[in-house]
């Protein structure tokens, strides 16, 4: 047993993580639902009350408890692997990866999850924590109310069942992502 | 209790971002630049098992835990909605380091201020709801 918890430690390579993944939106699809974890986004809004002046948020949204305790299981996944499957966090990045990073000021690339520099409390005051963090939120949830699903809902589930539009909103996905991670990330990491 | 699956296969979902450094900002940051294979073996490998079983379910008709037919609702194909609200989930993506799975799994691997990027998420959610018919769908 305790020798299967030092194996679970270890990083998971992609070819566990891809296979478990699908498991997880099969699962979805035996249980009668979809796998798209962005429908939350909308759900909540609908259940603070968003329905009472947007007709978008007027939906019975109990319809989709289940989707909000999946999100639930989702935090809680984060505490579990935290509390009893860290290994101590470092990220093992590519060399090139790494030493760019800390050329644009990242100290100690790949300690931990995310960047301390960014990622903190103390950083939402700053011009990159400002549009990173907050910028960044506000267009994850527009841009994926908009192209109606995200990672989950069109790269995962829609390609899976060979869908046109999932197609297109992932060409998407990646011309927004190239474009910020080459022309915006440089300046905004040195400032 | 019906509900108690869905928190499994969460928590499940949860501990596999985590540890496969899904949810790392990192690791979005080296998959925009090509940097690493492992965000696309992810992906990649997530989505040829998905299409395979798919089509396994839908030759054999194989039902739901309920005997109902597994539909994956079709999305209806136009350009505007995909192309440009892919964009801009893109900006936020390689912005946050996130897509909104990960937000979830951040906040339960400590990282609080990943709150404030939730609700920036939310608020960007309800504007979509508020001007969703004045934009090309």
């Amino acid at each position: 047993m305790t020798e299967l918890i030092e194996i679970l430690r270890q990083p998971w390579p992609w070819y566990v993580a891809g296979p478990m993944i699908a498991l997880v939106m099969l699962s979805l699809l035996f249980f009668g639902n979809s796998f798209g974890i962005s429908s939350n986004l909308r759900t909540i809004c609908s259940v603070l009350g968003g329905g009472k002046n947007c007709e978008y948020f007027d939906f019975d949204w109990k319809s989709q408890l289940w989707n909000l305790v999946f999100a639930a299981g989702l935090i809680i996944g984060g505490v579990i692997s935290s509390y009893h499957l860290s290994d101590g966090g470092q990220i093992e990045l590519s060399n090139e990866t790494a030493s760019e990073l800390r050329e644009m000021g990242i100290q100690y690339p790949g300690a931990g999850f995310v960047p301390a520099e960014i990622f903190s409390w103390e950083s939402l005051l700053t011009l990159k924590g400002f549009v990173m963090l907050v910028i960044g939120g506000f267009l994850v949830g527009f841009g994926t109310r908009y192209a109606g699903g995200c990672t989950s809902g069109h790269a995962i589930s829609g390609l899976s069942d060979l869908q046109p539009a999932s197609l297109l909103a992932v060409i998407g996905f990646f011309i927004g992502g190239l474009l910020v991670t080459y022309f915006v990330l440089p300046g905004l990491l040195s400032t | 209790m019906k509900f108690f699956r869905y928190l499994l296969v969460g928590i499940l979902f949860g501990i596999v971002l985590s540890k496969a450094e899904i949810i790392s900002w990192y690791r979005i940051y080296e998959m925009f630049r090509f940097q690493s294979f492992h965000m696309y073996g992810v992906i990649g490998s997530a989505v040829v098992i998905g299409v395979i079983f798919v089509q396994i379910i839908k030759r054999l008709n194989i039902k739901t835990v309920e005997g109902k037919n597994i539909i994956i609702a079709p999305k209806q194909f136009s350009v505007p909605r995909y192309l440009f609200g892919g964009i801009l989930f893109g900006f936020g993506w390689a912005m946050t380091g996130a897509c909104p799975g990960p937000l979830f799994t951040l906040v339960g691997n400590g990282i609080s201020v990943i709150l404030v990027t939730i609700l920036a998420a939310l608020f960007g959610t309800y504007v979509y709801g508020l001007i969703k018919s004045k934009l090309p769908h």
